[in-house]
């Protein structure tokens, strides 16, 4: 049973303080993908995968049972839904600061079709904040970032690449 | 073939496009000769594999008989893989590669875009995820092609050849069966004209600046649609299949 004083907003609250297990430092709150809290006889939260493939889905969709058992509730379930699909536009504010204080460039905002095609963009070091900078890699240690280097400050960072 | 099955045919489809050439890129993973190649590589191999499960899942709930994303993966036999020809291709070099992913992502790119109108909710709301992984595939696929293709003697002529051995595998993208007759009429389906015309145009374009030369349609191979596979599938699916077949049931 769930008690019925619990508040959709308190359920969000404890969902802040569920971290992504590859950017530790972003919760799931920040990076967009709760995309809603029912509750009635159980809790259900609606989350959304970022990558089709990203590993992290898993352990994320465990977190967020863990988390609800952890204040009591025994009857949670996840509900994956697809729609509308995550794009980097998702992650908050408060998250792309956050990104930054910790060393990765945040997503630019999303451009056109065409733009994301064919573009290439000017990053910010989150360090030096020049856009002096340079891709080194289209990838790296996740599927979500790309490695670059600063011209100025000459510091390697990764940036969450937009999509 | 009613709607029902017609619905199931093109899921399972996609689901096999997608893991086929997902498991073909893992074959190379850790053996690609620099280290921003190898994490691409794996990236994608990874979008795609995503992408084959959410569509296997679907075409499991669809039959109703309990078979989930392993079961289509691991317990089916060769015949009943529909995957294009194209896709189960050998990895060859890195330019053979390279030119398949091309080839088959300009036309995944237009499918998804097109599937994301399409009737069936899921279908739509997959497609509508995939899309925005594809673009980013295509867009550095497209620039290593422009690389080769525009760079020395020796990598252009390997890689004008992998055009040429490939383009034979093209035509089945653009063939209409029966699933896509019924999936285009009954769930407004993508028009496969209206995407050759344009994948033509879209590959024309990759290719000029590439300073490659497009092949002239001549005979196209045929069959992936079907269930008829080339040799290469065979090898694939008997060591993706493998472990499921030597222990059944094993989990971890």
């Amino acid at each position: 049973m769930v008690a019925t004083t619990i508040s959709r907003e308190q359920i969000l609250d404890w969902l802040s303080d569920v971290a992504d297990p590859e950017i530790p430092v972003l919760s799931i709150m920040d990076l967009g993908i709760v995309r809603g809290v029912t509750i009635n006889d159980e809790v259900v939260v609606d989350v959304t995968p970022t990558y089709s493939g990203c590993p992290a889905t898993e352990v994320i969709e465990k977190s967020v049972i863990e988390a609800l058992h952890d204040h009591g509730i025994e009857n949670a379930r996840l509900n994956r839904v697809l729609s509308p699909p995550w794009t980097t536009d998702w992650i908050s504010a408060e998250g792309r600061e956050k990104l930054r204080e910790y060393g990765i460039a945040p997503p630019a905002a999303g451009g056109t079709k065409r733009e994301l095609l064919y573009a290439s963009r000017s990053i910010a070091c989150p360090r030096c904040a020049s856009t002096e900078t340079e891709v080194v890699s289209e990838f790296g240690s996740t599927a979500c970032k790309a490695s670059y280097k600063c011209n100025d400050c000459l510091e390697p960072f990764e940036y969450f690449k937009c999509i | 073939m009613n709607d029902k099955q017609a619905l199931l045919a093109y899921v399972s489809r996609l689901g096999d496009n997608a893991l086929i050439l997902g498991q073909r890129m893992v074959e190379v993973v850790a053996g690609y000769p620099e280290l921003e190649e190898e994490l691409a590589n794996a990236n994608f191999a990874l979008d795609y594999i995503g992408q084959a499960r959410m569509f296997y899942a679907y075409a499991g709930e669809l039959e109703g008989k309990g078979r989930g994303e392993d079961d289509f993966a691991y317990l089916r036999e060769e015949n009943e893989f529909r995957n294009f020809l194209l896709i189960e291709q050998a990895n060859g070099h890195f330019g053979d590669s390279i030119t398949k992913l091309v080839l088959f992502d300009a036309f995944y790119l237009l499918l998804l875009e097109a599937l994301t109108q399409c009737g069936d909710l899921r279908i739509a709301e997959i497609a509508a995820r995939a899309e925005k992984e594809i673009r980013y595939h295509l867009r550095h696929n497209t620039q290593w092609l422009i690389r080769l293709g525009d760079g020395t003697d020796e990598s252009h002529e390997r890689v004008q050849a992998s055009i040429d051995n490939l383009w034979q595998y093209t035509g089945e993208m653009f063939a209409v069966d029966e699933t896509d007759e019924r999936f285009a009429n009954s769930f407004n389906g993508p028009d496969l004209d209206a995407i050759r015309t344009e994948w033509q145009a879209n590959i024309k374009a990759i290719l000029d600046e590439a300073t490659l030369r497009m092949p002239e349609d001549a005979w196209m191979a045929s069959g992936g649609k079907q269930g008829r596979h080339t040799e290469q599938l065979g090898y694939l699916i008997a060591e993706m299949q493998y472990l499921q077949r030597t222990y059944p049931g094993a989990n971890w």
